[in-house]
């Protein structure tokens, strides 16, 4: 067992968990309004394959980067107008957003598969802090969605917790008729948090085929939208447990991949279920822990709110 | 939505609606539905009417093409049906597709290592493992559910990546044919374990199991007891606790069946069509059966119906393939149906009424 | 200062306001009385901006105005404390607060503010502490964190909807208190209550509603009880309802030494000791949230005790849930009717089987003997709805209370336990239910009635259990006892310490 082998694993664990977390950062935004986003596969995979699409053929991975968060940001705008201005059902209208964007994402990548990359984000040193052993290498010889990925935590948590917007988006999902009464726009907010989570999903599929695994293949999500998901209710709403989960997924991913290397003799297949398993595990362990609801869940997640109560 | 007034009409809520007005709802939902997921086909340089008729031509176009869209139907039909019983008690049972592959998987095994068995044994044998191994998947994510209220969403859809890695590790190692040319298929199961087919259609004997369940299932809600609590559960938790129902009894029975049904559709799928096992034996059934679901809003006999409809689209998609596109893009045509389907809802709690002067 | 002119509100088949017009004045407390459904929260729903009228017009200050969204009553000065408060439980005071500080900066600053709340809060009396978490104060005190959100939003007119709904009757004396003081500050207050004596004892002007339309404004010294009730009303009020007492005294169930946790996994009930006879009204009263709904939980069989035991006729039925219960004879009439009384989307044939669905042998449920029964019991209580077939969340208050009296009532139980079970039901359907509980108990049923209106637990009990904080603060007779004791009670003293000074 080589150090330096479990220093590669954990940085790759990191790498694999940066797709997940910015899916998650997203859907804790969404969630927090109390609206609930089962859509984020398919936005995830919109995003990869338009920010693959344009990143290659424009030669810019900024680009790319951009447009994913257009097309995520789009994708939740649909979503919202269902659950919010139509008040529908938030479960189906997510899953129809999955499904769709299967479909779309398949659609618009035909001509993509097996085109090589252009422009990809690759690991950037930080000077001085990655020459500290051991973690030098794991956290700060990363591509700069990674780093970025961090200081959104930083600064989702201080603007759920300092800030009036932030006020208002947690306010907005545990009742959303005093935010109403009291002369703030709920709608607004709602559709607002909707759609930014929208775009950070699809800024977590352009990582994926921009920087993770640069290319584009149908379905390259490969269920990590719904494990963002999972991982939400880990985080129990919170950005930095997020982080915590995101990563913690990515490095169980990432040994997964790797145990066979290290002279495990189980078959790959396995191997490739362990992150499903583990996001199950988790599921299971976090909502038994969070049945107390004063720190847990947003008290309307999932129900429509209209001012018209008859 | 607030009260609005368009000219000498205003838009006000009502309490009724009629099967009429439901009924044209649902079709504006469909036709808008394509329309918008034609502008995206537009919008990238291909004719969507071109792309819609080709799918119209191929699915229902030929008896060829029919008979196809049959053979679709029954998985779909299958899946559709047992996700719809989940979905009445609010258990949105998104497991459907790794439910069908165990019912595959355990199908399978009989298929495999007991062919000596005469068909009269061996298929209700197969059926029973599909039932058995389907349920028990679903099972899986019913149990924290029921005595842990756990997000059964989120667990069953993981379930799903698990079965199919699960799929993949028999197909690629111990029941890989050996005289299969390396390809991730198992040995062409005996005649024993295949259900026979119309004339030289497709089409299994299947169907009629299909039929069968669709009615039960429609009797089973209406008139008895279990489907009764199926109700009150699902209409609210609180009132079956009240009524002194077992909602932890009901989570895990339901889950069981949704998931047995499921099974059952992936041991017809090995044993009338496919007649192996292989690596995809499901182009994405089991999601496709949760637009089924609530397209049809959970009634068994438009299931069918919507079963049908989807399976068309299943066959046009795949005939769509030799044109260059990707069979998976009619999803995108379902799932849009659905946004319009969802959103036009609200229009039943709503009509136009001439204002008083 | 503020007037509604002829204002209409409409919903599917109910006409809630019709022409009503209304006005208040700076440093008045006007009064706006009317039974259960007769119109006065719409009224005030359109005037807070939540609803806009079908037809009529709103004056601030002389200026006619158009409220497109709450944001624009608030602009004007307007704000409302509702019967269900607009908090968010896991916030603090403080951030609830700051929800309502108009022009609040985008970062804000928290100890500013918090110096802010308790300056406003000790200027009116109404002392609070900025740090504490909404789920941790007691009602009382969150109606005072709603009542200082208002004067920080610059409220120059406040609406209180029932507001003693929830209080001790001490507690109901100070907040009058409180609003006496606001009132000489020039500040306005409009009072929705349905209680006749605390509007007569507190306020300037009252106008009464009835069946959505206004019946007339009077001055408060110049009107009367008895006045005020034909206006409500419509007629002369029957006194109450006589009793006959019954007979037997056999002890049908008794809770000994019971402690139960509630959800939040907090012990809600301690060491009760109950025994109910038969024939029997047996009042529980107390400030919502002090253990009753547990109580009931408890005795219908949805909640399982830590300690203790349950008898039933002598019999130790401690274990047994819900469904034994339901076929001992134990009825139960919740509070909460819609969800938990009732599956909302299914229909009243559907419905009416919720308790008795098991007595069909075999699989099957015959649907034709439901429908017979629903028929018959339909009519027998006069239920109205639109159509047997629609979703029962459709119906009205007062019918839905009464479709489920009538399943529980049909199902001929030994115990009835009812909830708050008049809560919202306007003066016909309260005094319809009333009638039937006494009935039910002439009849040799034992009824335990959990209810905060004390006017009708001294009228309809044989016995009065006083609760607070889970425990029973005593028994009494409503014959030997006064508001002023049970109040004292409520708010935590035992019935034996006050009897002893």
């Amino acid at each position: 067992m080589d150090l330096n082998y479990i220093i590669a694993i954990l940085a790759a664990g990191v790498v694999a968990g940066t797709p997940i977390l910015y899916a998650s950062l997203g859907e804790v935004i969404v969630e927090r309004a109390g609206i609930l986003n089962l859509g984020v596969e398919g936005m995830m995979l919109v995003g990869a394959v338009s920010a693959f699409y344009v990143g290659t053929f424009a030669q810019n991975k900024w680009l790319g980067l951009l447009v994913a968060l257009v097309a995520g940001g789009l994708m939740a705008l649909i979503h919202a107008v269902i659950t919010i201005g139509f008040r529908a059902s938030q479960v189906a209208s997510g899953l129809a957003l999955t499904i769709f964007g299967t479909g779309l994402s398949a659609y618009l990548g035909r001509g993509l598969v097996g085109i090589p990359p252009t422009s990809t984000f690759k690991a950037v040193a930080i000077p001085v802090l990655s020459r500290i052993p051991i973690i030098g290498k794991i956290f700060f010889d990363q591509d700069i969605m990674v780093y970025l990925s961090v200081v959104l935590v930083a600064i989702l948590w201080f603007v759920f917790y300092k800030t009036k917007a932030g006020l208002l988006l947690r306010a907005a999902g545990e009742n959303p008729s005093a935010v109403d009464a009291l002369g703030h726009n709920i709608f607004f907010v709602r559709y607002a948090a909707v759609i930014i989570g929208g775009m950070f999903a699809g800024a977590g599929g352009a990582y994926l085929s921009l920087a993770y695994s640069p290319s584009w293949i149908e379905n390259m999500s490969a269920g990590r939208g719904w494990i963002a998901v999972a991982l939400v209710i880990f985080a129990v709403w919170d950005p930095r447990r997020a982080l915590l989960g995101a990563w913690l997924f990515g490095i169980i991913a990432s040994l997964g991949l790797h145990l066979q290397a290290l002279g495990v003799m189980i078959p790959s297949n396995f191997l490739q279920m362990l992150p499903y398993i583990f996001t199950f595990v988790v599921l299971v362990i976090t909502t038994r822990e969070t049945k107390n609801r004063r720190s847990g869940t947003p008290a309307a997640l999932g129900i429509p709110y209209s001012r018209e109560e008859r | 939505m607030k009260h609005k007034q368009l000219g000498s009409w205003e838009i006000k809520k009502t309490n009724t609606s009629s099967a009429l007005k439901k009924f044209g709802i649902s079709v504006t939902s469909i036709v808008l539905g394509l329309l918008f997921a034609g502008l995206f086909v537009l919008i990238t340089g291909k004719d969507p009417l071109q792309l819609y008729s080709e799918i119209f031509q191929s699915s229902v176009g030929s008896i060829y093409g029919l008979s196809e869209t049959l053979v679709e139907m029954i998985p779909l039909a299958f899946c559709s049906l047992g996700v719809s019983l989940a979905f009445r008690m609010q258990l949105w049972n998104i497991g459907a597709e790794g439910q069908f592959c165990m019912g595959a998987f355990g199908a399978t095994y009989f298929a495999l290592f007991f062919s000596d068995l005469p068909k009269l044994i061996m298929l209700p044998l197969m059926l029973l493992a599909g039932f058995i191994c389907g349920g028990l998947w679903a099972l899986i994510p019913a149990i924290p559910k029921a005595f842990w209220n756990v997000n059964e969403t989120i667990s069953s859809l993981l379930l799903n990546y698990v079965a199919y890695f699960w799929m993949a590790y028999l197909v690629y190692g111990p029941w890989k044919d050996p005289k299969g040319n390396n390809f991730p298929l198992t040995k062409p199961f005996p005649d024993s374990a295949t259900i026979p087919v119309f004339g030289n259609t497709r089409i299994s004997y299947a169907i009629f199991l299909v039929v069968i369940i669709a009615v039960a299932m429609f009797f089973l809600i209406k008139y008895s007891k279990w489907g009764y609590e199926i109700s009150v559960s699902g209409s609210s938790r609180k009132a079956a606790d009240y009524a002194g129902m077992s909602y932890v009894k009901n989570v895990l029975m339901v889950m069981f069946l949704s998931g047995s049904i499921s099974g059952i559709a992936g041991m017809a799928e090995v044993s009338g069509v496919l007649h192996r096992l292989q690596q995809t034996i499901s182009p994405g059934y089991g999601y496709t059966a949760i637009l089924i679901a609530l397209l049809a809003r959970l009634n068994p006999f438009s299931i069918l119906l919507v079963s049908f409809l989807m399976g068309g689209l299943l066959v046009g998609g795949f005939s769509l393939q030799t044109s260059g596109f990707p069979s998976s893009m009619v999803s995108m045509f379902q799932g849009s149906i659905l946004f319009f389907v969802l959103a036009g809802e609200v229009f039943n709690n709503y009509r136009l009424v001439r204002k008083k002067a | 200062m503020v007037e509604m002119r002829k204002i209409v509100k409409e919903f599917p088949g109910i006409l809630a306001n019709d022409q009503v017009s209304f006005d208040v004045n700076s440093g008045e407390i006007h009064a706006l009385l009317g039974e259960n459904g007769a119109g006065k929260s719409t009224l005030m729903s359109v005037l807070t901006g939540l609803y806009r009228p079908d037809g009529g017009d709103i004056y601030i200050e002389g200026k006619k105005t158009d409220f497109l969204s709450p944001k624009d009553a608030v602009n004007c000065g307007i704000g409302m404390v509702h019967q269900h408060f607009k908090l968010v439980q896991p916030f603090t005071v403080a951030e609830n607060v700051m929800l309502s500080i108009k022009g609040l900066k985008q970062i804000y600053n928290l100890n500013e503010i918090e110096q802010q709340i308790i300056k406003q809060s000790e200027a009116f009396g109404l002392s609070i502490d900025p740090k504490a978490k909404i789920w941790q104060l007691s009602v009382g005190e969150q109606q005072r964190v709603e009542i200082i959100k208002l004067l920080l939003l610059g409220a120059k007119v406040l609406i209180l909807d029932e507001p003693t709904a929830v209080l001790t009757p001490q507690e109901a004396n100070a907040l009058f208190k409180t609003l006496l003081k606001m009132v000489k500050n020039g500040k306005s207050v409009i009072l929705i209550s349905h209680k006749m004596n605390e509007v007569l004892e507190n306020t300037d002007r009252i106008t009464v509603l009835r069946d959505g339309k206004s019946i007339g404004t009077v001055d408060t010294k110049t009107t009367n009880e008895k006045e005020l009730a034909k206006m409500m009303v419509g007629r002369n009020i029957n006194g109450q309802s006589e009793k006959k007492s019954y007979r037997k005294k056999e002890k049908i169930f008794s809770l000994d030494n019971a402690s139960a946790l509630g959800d939040s996994g907090l012990l809600k009930l301690k060491n009760i000791s109950i025994d109910i006879y038969d024939g029997e009204i047996l009042g529980v009263a107390g400030v919502d949230g002090n253990g009753q709904k547990e109580l009931a939980e408890a005795v219908a069989g949805l909640r399982s005790l830590k300690t203790g035991g349950i008898s039933f006729y002598g019999k130790d039925c401690t274990k047994s849930g819900r469904k034994k219960r339901i076929n001992l004879g134990i009825s139960y009439v919740p509070e909460d009717r819609m969800t938990t009384g009732l599956a909302p989307d299914l229909n009243a044939y559907e419905n009416m089987a919720l308790i008795n669905y098991r007595k069909y042998r075999g699989f099957f449920i015959r649907w034709d003997k439901v429908r017979n029964d629903t028929d018959r019991l339909i009519q027998k209580f006069d239920v109205r709805l639109a159509s047997k077939s629609n979703p029962v969340k459709m119906m009205s208050g007062g019918n839905i209370q009464k479709l489920l009296l009538a399943r529980e009532i049909d199902s001929d139980p030994k115990l009835i336990i009812a909830v708050y079970p008049m809560r919202g039901l306007d003066i016909g359907a309260t005094d319809y239910v009333k009638r039937l509980l006494i009935e039910q108990s002439e009849k040799g049923k034992a009824v335990l009635l959990i209810s905060e209106d004390l006017e009708d637990l001294l009228s309809m009990t044989d016995r009065i259990i006083v609760m607070h904080g889970g425990e029973i603060m005593g028994v009494v007779n409503p014959s030997e006892t006064s508001r002023e004791e049970i109040g004292l009670m409520m708010a935590g003293k035992r019935k034996v310490d006050l009897r002893e000074a």
